[in-house]
């Protein structure tokens, strides 16, 4: 993956499990010294106010260690669940799959490279 | 309670004569305005003064929900449904029921010749059945009809929220109509589901027909929004009228981030732009 890490998130992730991979992401993020960060959540098929909060709580991390995270492959039924519950994960950048999150990963750090667009 | 009675003892010598009585006074009476056959007025006379004859087997005159009436109640459930559908009048649909009294009160006439006190205990025994069994076809009726507008309301509400793709990557969503809490689960279901399938990332959402936006309106649209940002595609707000566009100011509506447009045009060319293509003569 170059500079991106790729995290795929399966179903059942229960608490401490969750807090686990918080570190373990953060961890590899600054081992790596990753640009960019996927969370493939495709497997996923209902969420909980838990797992939406930690989805922010990563990407919100991620980017204060100078990542780019984005979220992908999210099911409609788990996107209506997070807007009814209102986590609407703002400031968290999502995309289809994960092909389509590599290259916003890419173009994004592209733009940082040469100093934004244009 | 009733042992004395001798409607079941009248109905099970008599069932023959009643129905002929019976079926020859609904064609007098032009029952039902000429909507129904002799011949099927007929075949749902027997059947229901056969199911009658079965219920009062047990000598229960009364109790029109016990296990020895099923057959009769599931006779009438049908009957009311199907009159339901047909396009019968609820009096009409009742009338049939209650129009059993007039025969039966002959019989039973002719079999309290002498004995005042037994034929008035005899009629109310019989008006209260018959009653009972017209008001429960009513009901039967009456949930038919409610089932009717239920799945019309839903049919209505899948009708009106159609997805369209308008190009590569580029859907159109016109709603027509009000948004309430029920219609924006469906149309962000529908969106969400297009969005999947068509690997669409910007959605047009046009409001020319919702007649009005106020605040709890503009939080279901910026739900749906933000559900299909979720799926990676962005949305634009077209069709916005004059008149919206005050009343959204007026009430301090906040859309945020969203962009709006005036009209559909507007917005796809802006879709397009921001996919990277233009509308060029040939």
């Amino acid at each position: 993956m170059g500079e991106f890490l790729l995290v795929t998130i399966q179903v059942d992730m229960h608490d401490r499990l969750a807090l686990q991979l918080q570190e373990d992401l953060t961890e590899r993020i600054a081992a790596t010294r990753a640009s960019g960060v996927l969370i493939d959540i495709s497997s996923l098929e209902m969420v909980d106010s838990f797992i939406g909060r930690m989805l922010g709580n990563i990407a919100g991390m991620s980017k204060v260690l100078g990542a780019d995270t984005v979220v992908t492959g999210m099911q409609p039924s788990v996107a209506i669940t997070l807007v009814e519950l209102g986590l609407s994960l703002r400031g968290v950048r999502t995309a289809l799959n994960v092909e389509r999150g590599m290259d916003l990963l890419r173009k994004s750090h592209e733009d940082g490279r040469h100093g934004g667009p244009g | 309670m009733n042992s004395s009675s001798k409607l079941p003892e009248v109905i099970r010598r008599n069932e023959s004569d009643i129905l002929a009585d019976w079926v020859r006074q609904q064609v007098a009476t032009g029952a039902a305005g000429g909507k129904i056959r002799e011949g099927d007025a007929r075949e749902q006379s027997r059947a229901l003064l056969s199911a009658i004859r079965e219920g009062i087997e047990t000598g229960n005159v009364s109790d029109v929900m016990a296990p020895s009436w099923a057959s009769a109640r599931e006779f009438l459930t049908e009957m009311a449904r199907n009159r339901a559908r047909q396009g019968f009048t609820p009096i009409e649909t009742a009338t049939f029921v209650m129009s059993l009294k007039l025969p039966l009160f002959s019989r039973l006439r002719q079999e309290h010749l002498n004995d005042a006190a037994g034929l008035a205990a005899d009629v109310w025994t019989a008006t209260e059945l018959i009653d009972k069994l017209a008001l429960f076809s009513m009901e039967a009726f009456q949930k038919t009809r409610e089932e009717v507008i239920v799945r019309q309301q839903q049919e209505l509400m899948e009708l009106s929220t159609p997805v369209v793709k308008l190009s590569e990557g580029i859907l159109a969503l016109p709603l027509i109509g009000s948004l309430d809490s029920a219609r924006t689960q469906v149309v962000m279901e529908s969106l969400l589901q297009q969005i999947l399938a068509t690997g669409a990332d910007i959605a047009i959402i046009d409001i020319t027909g919702v007649p009005t936006v106020d605040t709890l309106v503009a939080q279901h649209l910026l739900k749906t929004v933000a559900a299909a940002r979720l799926m990676g595609a962005d949305c634009i707000i077209s069709g916005v009228r004059p008149q919206i566009a005050q009343t959204i100011v007026h009430l301090g509506v906040e859309l945020g981030d969203v962009t709006t447009k005036a009209t559909l045009a507007d917005a796809f060319r802006l879709a397009l732009r921001r996919n990277g293509l233009t509308i060029a003569k040939a």
